[in-house]
Order: C-alpha cells, then sequence, then structure tokens
C-alpha cells in the first residue's frame, strides 16, 4: 500500500528502535557516585545556573536499579572499586557511563598505592571528561556526547 | 612535665626538646606502656586525650622507624609529643589501648602503613588496605608505582 499518498503528510515512518532510543536519549536517569571534589561541579550541573534538566537527565537517582546513566565523579580508589562495579552490575541495561573529571579517567595526580589508575579498569566507559574539576558545561557536553551515542546506535 | 618524667623514669628518657611551648620527649621503648600510664594517671596534669599517633620511617638512620604520639591535657590545655624508635629486625612495641581505647585505629593503621606490631592489640589487622594486600605502602622503599590486584568485595557486615 502507499502510505504517502493515502496518508498524505498525517505519517512518519520510522524504526521501533529509533522512537525508544529517541525517548530514551531526553530521559537519562544519572545515577551520581561522586567521592570527591568533582562531584561538586555535578551539583553546579543539576542546579538552576546550568541546569542538567535541559538535557531531560534531571531526575537523579541513587539506586543504580533505577538508574542508566552512572556518572562516576572523584577518585576511586583499589578498596572501593569491587563497589563500584556491583553498582555497575545492578544496573539494568540499556546503561552508559562517564568518567567525570582526571581521577575517574585516569587516577589524576594520584599515582600512588591505593589509587585506581582510571575507572576503565574494572567497568565500561563511555564518554571521559577531562578536568580537575570540569566545569559543568563539560559535564552537560558529556551528557550530549551519551544522547549522541544512543541515537547513533538507533 | 619534662623534669617529672626525667625524675621518675630517669634513663628511660632518651632525649627532650622544647620549641614554642610545644614539649617532645624520646622514651625507651621497652618503658612506653609505664610512661604513657604515668600520663594519662598523673594528677597533675592528666593527657586524657589521644590525639595522634604517626609512624615514620628513616630509611638511612639506625634504628630505622619511630612512633610518635600526640597527647593533650583537656583539663590543663597543653601538648606533649612522646617519641620512640624501633629497630627493624625487631618492629614491635606495646599498645597504649589499654590506657586509651582511642588508641585502637591509630595502631591498626601504623601497622597498615608501616607494619608495625603492638603486643595486646586485640585486633591488629589492617585499618586502610584491604586483607591481601602484600607490604607496607608508606615504607619509603615502597615501589611507588606498584599496582596489587583489585580485591573482591568483602562482606559488608
Ligand atoms: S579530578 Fe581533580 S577535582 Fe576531580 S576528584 Fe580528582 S582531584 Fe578532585
Amino acid at each position: 500500500m502507499d502510505f504517502k499518498r493515502f496518508f498524505g503528510d498525517t505519517i512518519l515512518t520510522t524504526k521501533i528502535e529509533s522512537v525508544v532510543n529517541w525517548g530514551r536519549k531526553y530521559s537519562l536517569w544519572p545515577m551520581p557516585y561522586g567521592t570527591a571534589c568533582c562531584a561538586i561541579e555535578f551539583m553546579g550541573t543539576v542546579s538552576s545556573q546550568f541546569d542538567v534538566s535541559r538535557f531531560g537527565a534531571e531526575v537523579v537517582r541513587f539506586s543504580p536499579r533505577q538508574s542508566d546513566l552512572l556518572l562516576v565523579m572523584g577518585t576511586i580508589n583499589y578498596k572501593q572499586a569491587p563497589a563500584l562495579k556491583k553498582i555497575y552490575e545492578q544496573m539494568c541495561e540499556p546503561k552508559w557511563v562517564v568518567a567525570v573529571g582526571a581521577c575517574a579517567a585516569s587516577g589524576g595526580f594520584y599515582n600512588n598505592y591505593s589509587v585506581l589508575q582510571g575507572i576503565d579498569e574494572i567497568i565500561p566507559v563511555d564518554v571521559y571528561v577531562p578536568g580537575c574539576p570540569p566545569r559543568p558545561e563539560q559535564i552537560l557536553d558529556a551528557v550530549m556526547k551519551i544522547q549522541a551515542k544512543i541515537d547513533y546506535h538507533a | 612535665m619534662l623534669e617529672v618524667l626525667k625524675q621518675k623514669f630517669g634513663s628511660a628518657i632518651l632525649d627532650h626538646h622544647q620549641n614554642y611551648g610545644d614539649e617532645t620527649v624520646v622514651v625507651d621503648r621497652a618503658s612506653i606502656l609505664e610512661v604513657m600510664k604515668f600520663l594519662k594517671q598523673n594528677a597533675a596534669c592528666p593527657f586524657n586525650l589521644f590525639l595522634d599517633l604517626g609512624g615514620v620511617d628513616y630509611p638511612n638512620r639506625n634504628p630505622r622507624f619511630e612512633l610518635v604520639y600526640h597527647l593533650y591535657s583537656l583539663p590543663r590545655n597543653r601538648r606533649i609529643r612522646i617519641k620512640t624508635a624501633l629497630p627493624e629486625s625487631d618492629l614491635k612495641i606495646r599498645s597504649v589501648i589499654s590506657v586509651w581505647e582511642s588508641a585502637d585505629w591509630f595502631e591498626r593503621e601504623a601497622f597498615d602503613m608501616f607494619g608495625i606490631h603492638f603486643e595486646g592489640h586485640p585486633n591488629l589487622k589492617r585499618l586502610l588496605m584491604w586483607e591481601g594486600f602484600q607490604g607496607h605502602p608508606l615504607r619509603k622503599d615502597y615501589p611507588i608505582d606498584k599496582r596489587q590486584p583489585i580485591p573482591v568485595m568483602a562482606d559488608l557486615v
């Protein structure tokens, strides 16, 4: 049947995945895993000045089972690495991970016996945010990159 | 306080000095418990608050390790520092938990970071590093970029 001729401009054709992902990308539910100074920047990011809700990611959950975007903000040491891994595993698919700041991305300037040299040693990371700490705009940029990634997979 | 200690413990007081009103006493480690008991219990200036315990590693010195106790007297508003040296070959000292219970975690930390054994400690295990960690990271000869296997989740309760 020729939809176009029959319905004119009143319908759109697409794939179910694209529609679902279009919804997903504007309703990311972040789980902040804040362990150090970088987490303070996240407070700015969710507050009125920068307002992450413009990107649909303002519903911050403190339970991994209710969220799909893990934001690791701060220094992760070896002792808590298993806890972070467990939290990641508790999140339902699909899920994304952002390593916010030098510490989460690479260990930062803590090249010592106690600090994990980047969380990608234990969990997969989608976006790395540089900076010590990063500006809130950079965290917003990371959210946009995640959105682009969701789109790309549709 | 220095004079009192010297009179009471004599040769166990190896050295002492005083800068800007902060008294420091170097004590023979064999008498540490007696000196600590006296400092806490004496009526004139009871040091009833155990502030801190730190370890120091002097790789080129003999004896190599040192413990530094920081005490504070709440009623008299005075501080004192007690130092004691420990040789590498015999790294142990008597625990002061029987005098101040708050010494518990400080001693565990010193054990964790420097490998100093506190005799009489009821639960001498690592405090900051995880079970299975090899070595003592605050020793000067611990390699700065040495990495150890990532631990598995410990039981939380
Ligand atoms: S990257 Fe810098 S600001 Fe962020 S947690 Fe590490 S030390 Fe703090």
